[in-house]
């Protein structure tokens, strides 16, 4: 991160740990990073190295055992359920693996889903999706189902839901872990355009070098321990 | 809007063959539950008309054994007694056994004032007034043998020998739908005197009184009175009001119909398990959307409402066809079955105890759903996706 940047997350002494039965598994031990406003951050590591972990704890989908997180000042660790999860519908947008849309909604109504917990009126509403399935080039498919749609549309239509509310995060968890090449291109492309061309900051935990070449940065996370790729400038 | 459509499509359009066959499986057992609620209501509606301010006068012994005809004027001296009728049960048989109905000979004039809820149209009760041989018959017990006025009706006797014509003289009908319409009523008269040739002994003999009283709050007393007046007589009386004496009859069934309300009840745990079933099934399927939900910021309360909705609906949907059904099932049941339940009514207490099971059966369907969905932490609910 440029050091006149102010973070937009802010991790320190972040630790996690599962229980399986009576044992203890530290799964993150001692982190700390900054990422700045507008980074596209890619995440790396083996697996089970707990990148996923950290990706949940950043958009407060999971707990820490201890250490503090703020996203935009705002330390999340200290909220309760209720509070984290109104936090998460306005400040962070969710792309995954499997898609993971509503089968039973349209391309239109699973991007409209964030939304309902808005107070937008419905003509607002209206105007949100249709641009958010405008940035993904999905404005003609707007009335398919998922089941309708190929892998590389429904992560795109996954895109727009994740954008629809403008969010202050994205995060991505394997985004192009289940798309073709030509799909997984066009869906990093367009990740890179929201980055650079709308600055939003996207942390992306993926396995594909390739992918997380197209990130301005890049973390390895092994054994609960970040370290910073050999080529990028270190934080 | 947007989560209505989309309890509507997870109830009907994720698995439409679960949901048609969950469906069905409400309205069966809704239908089911309808029709014995209805043949538990039918039993009780002899209780349900009777008039409080009517009572019975039988003998002590048995109802089998008759009274004579000289109480009526000692019945009728009593205090706060209006009116005094009586008749007797003839137990006719038409053309054959199984066209079994009611057939009373009773003294008509009487009995017709105390009984306002038969209504004679004044043509047909003048008519079957003058005529000793005349009867009158309720309209289903008419139409499901075709009689018209003036026909001539033969009963074959069984307590009293011999073939018995009748002419049709008026059609009743009840004064609402719970008023039985299969019975067969004529002269008292007309019994005694064919009796007094054949059967001397029966002749100038009741079955029962009929006794109109001025208030329901003197039944007692003047019940006391009219039994004490026979006592040590040789045919001592027991009186008791006429629901009372309804409840009597009833109370000889009482195992059977103990036996259907268990059946209608574990009809509604049938239900129970059968959408309790479907619900598991659909929220572990959808543990994952779950999950995808709470993460977009969905607390648990959307959740819940999402599944308590859906069980709802997929019952009501049942219980409106099951509702449905029953109508034209339960007016089936008393055209064939008019013989043992010459009313056979659904009830809107019926209707509201339906729609109170389907609800009940919803909710308890839904209840360990919601609580694992709501126990569910988001993270691990998207490893499970994974």
């Amino acid at each position: 991160m440029p050091p006149e940047q102010e973070p937009i997350v802010r991790i320190r002494r972040v630790s996690k740990s599962y229980r399986s039965g009576s044992r203890v598994l530290p799964v993150l031990e001692d982190i700390s990073i900054d990422i700045g406003q507008g980074e596209f951050l890619a995440l790396m590591g083996p697996s089970g190295s707990g990148k996923s972990t950290l990706l949940n704890l950043i958009a407060g989908i999971d707990r820490t055992d201890g250490g503090t997180i703020e996203i935009g000042g705002i330390d999340i660790t200290k909220m309760s359920e209720t509070e984290l999860a109104e936090w998460r519908s306005l400040h962070v947008g969710f792309i995954f693996q499997f898609y993971n849309l509503i089968p039973v909604l349209t391309a239109y109504e699973n991007v409209e889903l964030p939304l309902y917990l808005t107070g937008l009126s419905r003509m607002e509403k209206s105007e949100h999706v249709r641009t958010a399935l405008a940035v993904v080039k999905l404005k003609d498919r707007m009335d398919h189902y998922p089941a309708q749609l190929s892998g590389g549309e429904q992560q795109r239509v996954a895109i727009a839901r994740a954008i629809v509310t403008d969010p202050t995060i994205i995060v991505a968890d394997e985004p192009t872990g289940d798309l073709d090449r030509k799909s997984a291109q066009d869906v990093l492309d367009l990740m890179g355009r929201l980055n650079s061309e709308s600055r939003k900051t996207i942390i992306m935990v993926t396995h594909d070098p390739r992918a997380a070449r197209r990130a301005r940065s890049i973390l390895y996370l092994e054994k609960g321990v970040l370290s910073h790729a050999p080529d990028q400038t270190p934080f | 809007m947007l989560l209505i459509r989309l309890l509507f499509k997870n109830a009907f359009l994720r698995h439409k063959l679960r949901s048609v066959l969950t469906v069905l499986g409400v309205t069966i057992a809704i239908l089911a539950f309808g029709l014995l609620r209805t043949v538990i209501t039918t039993w009780y509606l002899g209780v349900e008309t009777s008039s409080p301010t009517r009572l019975v006068t039988r003998n002590n012994v048995s109802i089998i054994f008759p009274l004579p005809l000289s109480y009526r004027e000692k019945i009728r001296q009593v205090e706060g007694v209006k009116i005094v009728s009586y008749g007797s049960w003839f137990g006719g048989v038409y053309k054959d056994k199984k066209n079994f109905f009611a057939n009373f000979a009773v003294e008509p004039r009487t009995y017709l004032e105390l009984y306002p809820e038969f209504i004679v149209p004044p043509d047909d009760k003048e008519a079957f007034l003058r005529d000793r041989r005349g009867f009158i018959a309720g309209k289903k017990l008419a139409d499901r043998f075709g009689w018209k006025k003036g026909d001539i009706v033969t009963l074959e006797g069984t307590i009293y020998p011999g073939k018995w014509d009748f002419i049709l003289r008026g059609i009743y009908r009840g004064r609402d739908l719970n008023i039985d319409e299969t019975q067969f009523f004529f002269h008292w008269d007309y019994l005694n005197e064919s009796v007094l040739k054949s059967k001397i002994s029966l002749s100038d003999q009741v079955g029962f009184y009929m006794i109109g009283i001025s208030s329901p709050g003197i039944s007692a007393q003047v019940s006391q009175e009219i039994d004490a007046m026979f006592k040590n007589s040789a045919a001592e009386t027991i009186t008791e009001t006429e629901k009372a004496f309804v409840q009597g009859f009833i109370a000889m069934s009482e195992a059977i119909i103990v036996a259907i309300q268990l059946v209608s009840l574990v009809v509604i745990l049938i239900i129970m398990a059968v959408v309790a079933n479907t619900m598991a099934m659909t929220t572990r399927e959808r543990t994952g959307e779950y999950s995808i939900l709470k993460t977009l910021g969905f607390g648990g309360g959307v959740i819940a409402l999402l599944i308590m909705g859906e069980s709802l609906l997929v019952t009501l949907s049942g219980c409106i066809l099951g509702i449905a059904l029953t109508y034209p099932i339960a007016g089936a049941f008393g055209t064939y079955l008019g013989t043992y339940f010459p009313v056979f009514n659904v009830e809107n207490e019926t209707v509201l105890l339906d729609f109170i099971a389907a609800v009940l059966v919803a909710f308890a369907a839904a209840v360990i759903p919601v609580r694992n969905a709501l126990k569910l932490r988001v993270a691990e609910g998207l490893r499970r996706i994974g």
